[in-house]
């Protein structure tokens, strides 16, 4: 081949800029905001988007717009699903005539940047002209997680809570007569009902480890009340032992049932989470922490076990505190970007606000309903497992982990923390918790 | 002819020149050179995305260096990945390329089967993978065990991860065979059956005269591969997701590299801050070491002296 190095070194250059700049060619549009100058009496269409996907629950959010429509005959919606949260960012900085007036979230995790950015409007004025007071309203831990630093840009659109799922069988088999209530009884309990196969396991108690699913971080030490920032905003994990207390619990946990390789070995056999073959369902581990969405999922497969329900242990110290629980859930705001906004505020507090609507849509996907009235409502369908859920979200003491300027990045730089801590790569606590507090900080203020 | 008219067509022969190159430089302008400039001004900018973005100097660039935990292991895992993945790629694409001219029966059977793991979409190659070789009751596993022989935990242990993902890209490496194979069935005979002729091995054959004919093609692939390996996000970030068994809701943020940040890559990098954490500065900080670094590795293997490869001449 004859040498052409110039041309050639021309055009693989160009093709490495443009295969590395491809990579970030991102829409950079600013925010464009407008007032709530609409007349929600007047005839308008206002675009509300969900991120359900499921037929029963497409149908039932539907089944919920449609009661709001006919309440509001001169408000039509247009409803769009499947919606994640890349796909609202986007839509909130390009504005434009398909952006949404009403958008939900499956995560809460985005609150603090969908507030501070002034992405979603403010509603206290919303709340205010209706008489709605957040407080008296929604649960304690859905009140606080649905605001960032005083401005109150979402709310509740239904929660989720947290519980111990147990295998009854297994647990009469081990001779267990009821779920445990602190994690020291939670441990021996695991232990009990643990059975070994070889180098491996015919049932393991429970899977300890933080990528067993919803064994998560936030949601072991929810059960510690941990305090995640200070007044001043810095990260308090290592100030506050709870975070201490709580990654040593679970570290102690994986030693005493076979070990982090071990674990992680059978850990990696395991079905999907949101599939039939989840190990509970198939009573490969005995006790799983989860949400209240598992409940019917796993009487779905039809288990060839009776399942229980019980809150999630407590630290033996504070034993008088069973019963509280880790709190999140969906959330609706409405887009800043949003022309409509008194119409779309309306669709908002129907759908969140509306003790009914929030009942019939709790009762149709089985989620905890998000506000203390719709809570204790007479019409509200349940097993009589999943009121453990209902009393969890009940509960004061119950709590949640706060919106945060970056999204939810404090949480995952403590999950971080925890998968060193249960390989053993981080064997001192103290000093990780204090590096991570640092990383924190450092992280958020670079958000700022 | 006065230097007017000269003038003139020259001006005229630039016009003309300048209107063929027009589509050209529309492209490179748009997608290109604004991008680029884009990129370099964001790096020097707090922007989030929602608000204007404001003038911040180099807090970005130290902010990435120096606190962003997940740089300095992807930038690892990167160079790890096109040193050896793209060393493996083009070593057993051009094995396989001269196996096949080689063989005399069932060349077009061979090349398909070869081809075919090309053609899988990265995302079920890469769930086929994981399933393959799953520690606890995956296949590979299963057999090593029952030969005897230690089974790695593959993506679940973060020393064997980045080869269970060179072992994915090497399955892959039709594309390679194929480009390969063309240019070795173009060597002229005539200097193989001079070298034969003077009693070189096959060794000889290959050294001194298969590989000067097809070193522009083995640069070819080595450059692509480089560029390619810095652009590699979804096989990782897939193999990392499923392996560690947490699939969030849609929208919930991730820490990428299961296990242990072994699966990180610098594309990674800029999804996590950019969309993730909002914060398209540092996004771009990293978008421009990707640039800088694909155009260092071109540049070294470009030279045409003292590179790793010589240019053909």
């Amino acid at each position: 081949m004859s040498g052409n190095s110039p041309n050639r070194r021309r055009s693989a250059a160009a093709l490495a800029v443009t295969a590395s700049i491809a990579l970030f060619a991102s829409a950079c549009t600013g925010q464009s905001t407008s007032e709530a100058k609409d007349d929600a009496s007047k005839e308008t269409t206002i675009t509300f988007w969900h991120g359900w996907s499921a037929p029963e629950e497409v149908k039932a959010i539907q089944a919920n717009v449609d009661a709001f429509q006919k309440a509001h005959p001169n408000i039509h919606v247009k409803v769009v699903g499947n919606i994640n949260d890349d796909k609202i960012n986007q839509a909130l900085r390009a504005g434009g005539s398909n952006a949404p007036d009403v958008v939900s979230s499956f995560t809460t995790n985005n609150v603090g940047k969908f507030c501070s950015s002034k992405a979603f409007v403010d509603l206290a004025p919303f709340l205010k002209k209706d008489g709605i007071d957040p407080a008296k309203t929604f649960p304690k831990a859905m009140n606080e997680y649905t605001q960032f630093d005083g401005r109150r840009c979402t709310l509740p659109l239904l929660g989720d809570a947290y519980a111990l799922y147990y295998n009854k069988d297994a647990f009469k088999e081990a001779g267990i007569t009821a779920p445990p209530k602190t994690w020291g009884e939670f441990a021996a309990d695991a232990k009990k009902l643990t059975k070994a196969k070889g180098d491996s396991y015919e049932q393991l108690g429970f899977m300890p480890t933080y990528h067993g699913y919803e064994s998560t971080t936030e949601h072991y030490i929810a059960q510690w009340s941990p305090t995640y920032f200070d007044s001043s905003g810095k990260s308090n994990i290592a100030k506050d032992p709870a975070f201490a207390k709580g990654l040593a619990f679970q570290k102690q946990l994986v030693e005493d049932l076979g070990g982090f390789q071990k674990l992680e070995k059978f850990r990696s056999g395991f079905g999907d989470e949101f599939g039939a073959k989840h190990p509970f369902h198939l009573g490969q581990v005995a006790m799983q922490l989860d949400g209240e969405w598992r409940l019917g999922m796993a009487e779905d497969t039809k288990p060839k076990f009776e399942i229980g329900v019980a809150p999630l242990p407590v630290p033996d110290d504070q034993a008088a505190t069973y019963g509280k629980g880790y709190i999140t859930g969906t959330i609706a705001g409405i887009a800043a970007t949003s022309s409509k906004q008194n119409a779309a505020w309306e669709l908002v507090k129907y759908m969140t606000t509306n003790t009914e609507a929030v009942v019939n849509f709790a009762n149709a996907i089985h989620n905890v309903p998000s506000t203390l009235d719709a809570l204790k409502s007479p019409n509200l369908k349940y097993d009589p497992r999943f009121k453990t859920f209902l009393d969890i979200a009940q509960n004061p003491a119950s709590t949640t982990s706060p919106a945060s300027v970056n999204g939810g990045q404090y949480l995952v730089s403590i999950q971080n923390l925890g998968y060193d801590v249960e390989k053993g790569k981080q064997g001192d606590i103290k000093a990780g918790l204090e590096k991570t507090a640092k990383e924190i900080d450092t992280t958020i203020d670079q958000a700022k | 002819m006065t230097t007017y008219t000269l003038r003139a067509k020259r001006r005229r022969a630039a016009l003309r020149t300048a209107a063929f190159m027009s589509p050209w430089l529309i492209g490179f302008g748009v997608f290109f050179a604004y991008p680029l400039i884009s990129t370099v001004y964001f790096s020097f900018t707090h922007y989030d995305g929602f608000a204007d973005p404001t003038f911040n100097g180099f807090k970005n660039w130290s902010y990435v260096f120096n606190d962003y935990p997940l740089f300095w292991p992807a930038l690892r895992n990167t160079l790890w990945l096109v040193v050896v993945m793209v060393v493996c790629r083009v070593a057993f694409g051009l094995g396989i390329g001269l196996l096949i001219t080689k063989i005399k029966t069932g060349t077009g059977v061979f090349r398909t089967l070869f081809y075919l793991p090309y053609l899988a979409p990265p995302v079920a190659a890469t769930l086929a993978f994981v399933f393959l070789l799953n520690p606890g009751t995956g296949p590979v596993n299963s057999v090593l065990s029952d030969l005897g022989i230690p089974a790695p935990d593959w993506f679940t242990d973060p020393s064997w991860s980045k080869p269970a993902l060179t072992m994915l890209a090497v399955w892959g490496v039709g594309d390679l065979m194929v480009i390969f194979m063309a240019a070795l069935l173009d060597v002229p005979k005539e200097q193989y059956e001079a070298a034969e002729l003077d009693g070189a091995s096959s060794w000889q054959r290959f050294r001194f005269v298969t590989l000067p004919n097809i070193s522009p093609i083995v640069m070819f692939a080595v450059v692509t591969g480089i560029i390619q390996t810095m652009q590699y996000y979804t096989q990782p970030l897939v193999a990392g997701k499923v392996a560690s068994g947490i699939i969030g809701s849609s929208g919930q943020p991730f820490e990428p590299g299961y296990p242990d940040k072994s699966t990180l890559t610098l594309p990674q990098l800029v999804y996590n801050l950019g969309f993730q954490r909002f914060d398209y500065g540092s996004a771009c900080v990293v978008a421009l070491v990707l640039f800088a670094l694909s155009m260092a590795f071109t540049a070294l293997l470009m030279r045409r002296r003292g590179g790793l490869i010589q240019a053909g001449d």
